[in-house]
């Protein structure tokens, strides 16, 4: 075997290498890497009652309710096949809203999720306003016929 | 590639490609920069604060091609010993950081008003911070090398091993859950809707031109750097 074609299959076998170990590193990373828990992860008993940990999903659709205080909301996450109902004391971002994804930091407290922080999680989805407000529209089943 | 293996020809090409690319680079990139700022529609969701996608993205994708670009050019080193593989790997390194730094940079800013938060450990800006460091890592490792003479071969096992964060950035929003979302854009098409997206592909191209203008012309000051220090030992020696 000539040099050069020596170095190719040295080069090619350790690439290989690096890769297998780090996909397998990454492989052992899912669960712990994940930026938060699901509310299926909450009712499975996965985030420890008062410890600190991140609850993301959809805000359900009619579930934000103020508090009489105007500072408290609650509101329920859900991903499809659980819900968490959230509450929390504060200002949320702009793209906070009802049928949208949230990412709430907190603790879960007797079953409820209780949040200090919460920020707002989008899609991948970008068009302009006439389009969305058709598509929220759609959606919510409320376009009105001309 | 082994018809550039000789620099006098390699610069016969980079000297007018590097004006060229310069020239265009600029147009695409301040035309789409300029349709983004005032021809598109503000986002349904985001409102204005959309726009800054059509900066981040080619930020985020440079910074990756940067080193890919840097991974290829080991490979050629390491292998077939390309006699300006070593120089093509030190010019795109601080191309490639400072895209990297753009993306992080411009990712923060619209993290603020859409998110509500600057900065957040997920995978996806975990991973793309680490790239950033890596790109310091390889500028300090290599231009370490070239102060003791070396060939850059540790640079280039670096550079190699390095690329394995590619897919780790590219996978993140698929394999964990993350607070950025998915990816818009894939083979089958893009969930970006056509009113915002024409101006992207403009800036993507005319970045991608600018970034491969200042890696020639960071490889025609090194290849001149090198022929004033040969010529030097050369004068010194007897």
């Amino acid at each position: 075997m000539k040099p050069k074609n020596q170095r190719l299959v040295l080069v090619a076998a350790a690439a290989a290498a690096v890769l297998a170990a780090v996909l397998l590193a990454m492989w052992g990373l899912r669960d712990q890497a994940s930026y938060f828990y699901t509310p299926a992860d909450v009712a499975a008993g996965k985030a420890e009652e008062g410890r600190a940990v991140r609850l993301g999903g959809m805000v359900e659709s009619g579930s934000v309710r103020r508090q009489p205080d105007g500072v408290t909301i609650r509101f329920s996450v859900t991903d499809g096949q659980a819900r968490t109902p959230v509450t929390y004391r504060g200002i949320v971002p702009d793209l906070f809203r009802e049928g949208s994804g949230a990412v709430a930091e907190g603790r879960v407290v007797k079953g409820t999720f209780v949040a200090d922080t919460i920020l707002a999680k989008h899609d991948e989805r970008y068009m302009p306003p006439e389009l969305g407000n058709l598509a929220a529209e759609r959606k919510a089943g409320k376009t009105l016929q001309r | 590639m082994h018809a550039l293996a000789n620099p006098a020809r390699f610069l016969r090409i980079a000297r007018p490609a590097s004006s060229w690319l310069l020239a265009i680079g600029l147009a695409l990139a301040l035309g789409g920069m300029a349709a983004g700022l005032l021809l598109t529609p503000p986002d349904y969701l985001q409102g204005e604060t959309v726009r800054i996608l059509y900066i981040h993205v080619p930020s985020a994708w440079l910074g990756m091609a940067g080193w890919a670009g840097i991974a290829a050019a080991s490979v050629s080193q390491l292998v077939w010993r390309h006699p300006l593989a070593a120089v093509a790997g030190r010019a795109i390194a601080p191309a490639g950081a400072t895209f990297a730094a753009l993306c992080l940079v411009t990712g923060s800013i619209w993290g603020r008003p859409t998110w509500g938060t600057w900065w957040e450990w997920d995978g996806r800006l975990t991973s793309m911070l680490m790239l950033f460091f890596l790109y310091l890592g390889y500028i300090a490792l290599g231009s370490a090398e070239r102060e003791r003479g070396g060939e850059g071969r540790v640079t280039a096992i670096f550079g190699l091993v390095g690329a394995i964060n590619l897919p780790i950035i590219h996978y993140s929003v698929l394999w964990w859950r993350t607070l950025h979302q998915g990816q818009s854009i894939g083979v089958t098409g893009s969930s970006i809707d056509n009113a915002l997206l024409w101006p992207l592909p403009l800036t993507m191209f005319g970045f991608t031109c600018l970034f491969a203008a200042a890696v020639l012309m960071r490889m025609r000051a090194a290849l001149a750097e090198a022929k004033i220090e040969a010529r030097q030992r050369r004068m010194t020696q007897p």
